[in-house]
């Protein structure tokens, strides 16, 4: 049952956005699910967070960084192909209640899963008041739509060419500081960027929730790879998150298991870049 | 008459088959399938046929083997059994219809499960398909989610009753634990394709990659279809709950033959998906599912693997022959020994296993014999590979999701004998309701389950 690529075109360098037929999908979607796609047979299986659904027209957007060999081969591929395999709703879907403010934390990549939180939040009268961030500027994304969805946006980069120069975690912190009271902060983004968020967080006592994003191979509760340690307790995140109280994360052991293939990941990434040099390495 | 003793069926080498993953069980010559054919006396009241759960025409089926009638050999096997090539290979015959063979009150069982192989394999080298009769069609939609064992034969049963039947399932391959768990040296994967096929080829829809409980829940699927059945397994791996579980290193025995299998790791990185291929393996557990870990993490290249197993030889679950096949490739047993902490490095990976050693005591309600640790024995090997393979239970994902489905404090589904649930129209079958069992008792529970859906569907015509 192949999946057709609609829509497919790079936002901003190394981040693709990633529009697929699944009108099934789209119909059960819900902000903060994610996928599970596998591109050909001899494919792996990777997850990526639903960053948009459409029920009307049947479809999911999905937002990718090139990290590696199989996302590096995704973004050569073009509307009109096919992938062999998506699978979804996978997830518990985040839970949109009704709060005076939320904050919505966007890093890198992570701004893309953040925004069908933040629009929800909207949806339902919350404020919501978004930080989102990027390396440089250059690699900001979805500044447009998280400002339809925002009350108030605020922009950090790392190297200061737009917004605040520095990191989402100085902006939460000033705004945790402020007078107005914050029902929930939401993070999304990388490992490190999450834990730092908790870390900002954990003495203001706000509510945190992060998505975490473990290794995974099937995303329905079958293998345990994806394990991860949540107030000292072990979860799977695919079937019991990947939403989780921030502060009762084990980041340190997170981080560590996302490295657990790094040296096959790199041979699989230099054999990638052999064959498509068409060198015969 | 002159009894001829059992065929011994050729076996690759084991110092071969330590670095391929080729079927190592070669399968009976025709010479050899006569003969063992001929060593089955006919019995007027087969005491082997109880034996077999889906009651296969055991003496009919070896007949046509003697007699050289393949096509006939297929059909009687067929007619009560939708995958015999796969039974032939991986039902435990020596606790099910051979254990019973009068031949075995002497000397050895007629070699039953080869004979099955071997007519089935025989279908397949020949490719020619079965003419399927279509039958006359009812209007009636069942809904099978799960396409291992049971799933697929409730979908063929019913199929071949003339309902509409859709077979959903999780992953990207239907089969179940035949492709995700099974190794291929042990069932190869074009096997069960080909049994897929077969099913397909009755008018099975097969959905892959359709979670239910997540893209559609059990009660959506009844507002479509006139039935469920559930044969989704009991694939939830359990861990030991000792500390350093999560060491990077530490497997679930399902993550790490999903990544084998399922994912074809051992052709990294021809194929993507990653395995940490060890030096010093240890697989805790005693059942097929340590075997099987045991002897794919042998092929992928480590030196030492070995087996740590609280009771003692004889309590193992495993079938005597993947025992003695793991030992002539060289993997270690330590018996009576129970892991009590894994240990790792700065970096989160795995470096040494404590153990303690047990003594068995008196049987414990299930017959065996109880472990009790021995006081101040721990001590530690090490191993860069941990994969724990101690059992597993249903995903308790449909259960969630299901309003009235009501399951047992092992979270299986409570189901009747016919397979009926709690729940009106919804029916189970195999490991989702008995626990981890085996193979063909998963085809007799949805063997068992289309016949009582088929009735439930009739008299609700009426
Ligand atoms: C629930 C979830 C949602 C995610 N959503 C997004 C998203 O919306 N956008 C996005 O760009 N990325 C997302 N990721 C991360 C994404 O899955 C990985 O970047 C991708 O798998 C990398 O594959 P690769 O072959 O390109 O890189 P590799 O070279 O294989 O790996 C690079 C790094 O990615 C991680 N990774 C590798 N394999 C997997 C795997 N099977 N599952 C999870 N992580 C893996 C590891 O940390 C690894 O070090 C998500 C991950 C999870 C678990
Ligand atoms: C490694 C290993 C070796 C074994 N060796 C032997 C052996 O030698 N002999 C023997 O007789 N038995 C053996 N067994 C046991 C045997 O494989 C099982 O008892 C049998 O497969 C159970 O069949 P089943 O149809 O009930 O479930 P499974 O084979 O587990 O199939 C269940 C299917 O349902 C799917 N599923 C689950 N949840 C959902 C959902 N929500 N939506 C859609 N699909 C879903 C799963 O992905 C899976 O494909 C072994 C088991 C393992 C793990
Ligand atoms: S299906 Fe299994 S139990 Fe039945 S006859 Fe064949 S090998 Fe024996
Ligand atoms: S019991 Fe043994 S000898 Fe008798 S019919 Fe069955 S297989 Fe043949
Ligand atoms: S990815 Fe396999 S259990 Fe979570």
């Amino acid at each position: 049952m192949p999946f057709k690529i609609l829509e497919k075109f790079q936002i901003v360098p190394t981040i693709h956005q990633m529009m697929i037929n699944a009108p099934k999908i789209a119909r059960k979607a819900k902000p903060g699910q994610f996928i599970i796609l596998r591109i050909n047979e001899t494919g792996e299986r990777i997850p990526l967070t639903i960053a948009d659904f459409d029920r009307e027209k049947g479809t999911v957007t999905t937002i990718f960084m090139e990290v590696g060999k199989t996302t590096k081969q995704l973004s050569t591929l073009n509307a009109g192909d096919s992938l062999q395999d998506f699978v979804g709703p996978l997830g518990n879907p985040s839970k949109i209640e009704p709060a005076d403010k939320v904050v919505c934390v966007g890093g890198g990549v992570g701004v893309a899963p953040i925004y069908p939180i933040a629009r929800a939040h909207k949806a339902i009268g919350n404020k919501v008041v978004s930080i989102i961030g990027a390396r440089s500027a250059e690699l900001l994304l979805w500044e447009d739509k998280m400002k339809d969805v925002s009350d108030e946006l605020y922009i950090t980069t790392d190297d200061g060419t737009k917004g605040h120069h520095g990191f989402v975690t100085d902006v939460l912190k000033d705004l945790l500081e402020g007078d107005e009271p914050i029902s929930s902060v939401i993070s999304i983004g990388p490992a490190i960027m999450m834990r730092t968020v908790a870390g900002v967080t954990h003495p203001f006592g706000v509510k945190t929730i992060v998505s975490l994003n473990s290794i995974m191979v099937d995303g329905t509760g079958m293998c345990g790879a994806c394990r991860v340690l949540v107030g000292g307790e072990t979860k799977f995140a695919c079937v019991d998150g990947p939403e989780f109280n921030a502060h009762e994360v084990d980041f340190t052991l997170l981080m560590n298991r996302l490295m657990m293939y790094r040296d096959e990941e790199q041979q699989a990434l230099e054999n990638y870049k052999c064959e498509r040099k068409g060198c015969n390495c | 008459m002159q009894l001829l003793e059992r065929q011994d069926m050729a076996r690759q080498d084991p110092k071969k088959r330590r670095s391929n993953f080729d079927e190592v069980a070669l399968g009976y010559s025709h010479e050899q399938a006569q003969k063992e054919a001929s060593r089955c006396i006919q019995c007027k009241k087969p005491s082997c046929v109880p034996g077999c759960p889906v009651g296969i025409d055991i003496p009919a089926f070896i007949k046509s083997i003697a007699e050289d009638d393949m096509d006939g050999a297929i059909r009687e096997l067929k007619s009560m059994n939708a995958l015999p090539a796969i039974c032939g290979r991986v039902c435990p015959q020596e606790t099910q219809c051979e254990e019973v063979c009068v031949l075995g009150r002497k000397g050895e069982p007629v070699a039953i499960g080869r004979l099955e192989r071997y007519a089935s394999d025989h279908e397949q080298g020949t490719m020619e398909k079965r003419g399927i009769e279509q039958p006359e069609t009812t209007g009636k939609k069942v809904a099978v989610v799960g396409s291992g064992p049971a799933g697929l034969t409730a979908a063929a049963e019913l199929a071949k009753m003339g309902h509409s039947v859709t077979l959903f399932e999780a992953l990207h391959k239907a089969g179940g634990v035949l492709v995700y768990g099974i190794p291929e040296f042990r069932l190869p994967k074009s096997i069960v394709q080909s049994e897929v096929e077969y099913v397909e080829s009755l008018g099975v829809d097969i959905q892959l990659d359709t979670v239910i409980g997540k893209l559609e829940t059990v009660d959506e699927l009844l507002d479509e279809y006139d039935a469920v059945f559930l044969g989704t397994g009991a694939g939830l791996p359990v861990f030991m709950g000792i500390d350093g579980e999560n060491l990077n290193g530490v497997y679930s025995a399902n993550e790490f033959l999903t990544r084998v299998n399922l994912m074809k790791a051992y052709q990294f990185p021809d194929y993507d998906t990653p395995v940490k291929r060890g030096q010093r393996v240890v697989v805790v557990g005693g059942g097929n599912v340590a075997m099987d870990s045991a002897r794919c993490a042998v092929r992928l290249g480590a030196n030492e693997v070995t087996i740590v197993y609280r009771r003692g030889e004889d309590e193992m679950p495993a079938r005597n022959e993947e025992i003695e096949n793991a030992r002539e490739e060289g993997v270690k047993f330590k018996l009576l020994s129970n892991p009590t902490r894994i240990l790792g490095n700065e970096s989160n990976w795995v470096t040494q296993l404590e153990c303690l050693n047990m003594e068995l005591c008196e049987p414990d309600e299930s017959g065996r014999c109880r472990p009790v640790p021995l006081e101040a024995s721990e001590h530690l090997i090490d191993v860069d590979v941990v994969i724990i393979a101690i059992g597993t239970s249903p995903n308790p994902l449909i259960p969630m999701t299901t309003t009235g489905l009501e399951t047992s404090k092992w979270g299986t589904i409570i189901a009747d004998e016919d397979g009926l649930s709690s729940k009106q129209a919804v029916y189970g079958g195999g490991d989702v309701v008995t626990g981890s069992a085996t193979v063909i008792s998963a085809m007799g529970a949805g063997k068992t389950a289309a016949a009582a859906i088929d009735r439930y569907l009739n008299s609700k015509e009426l």
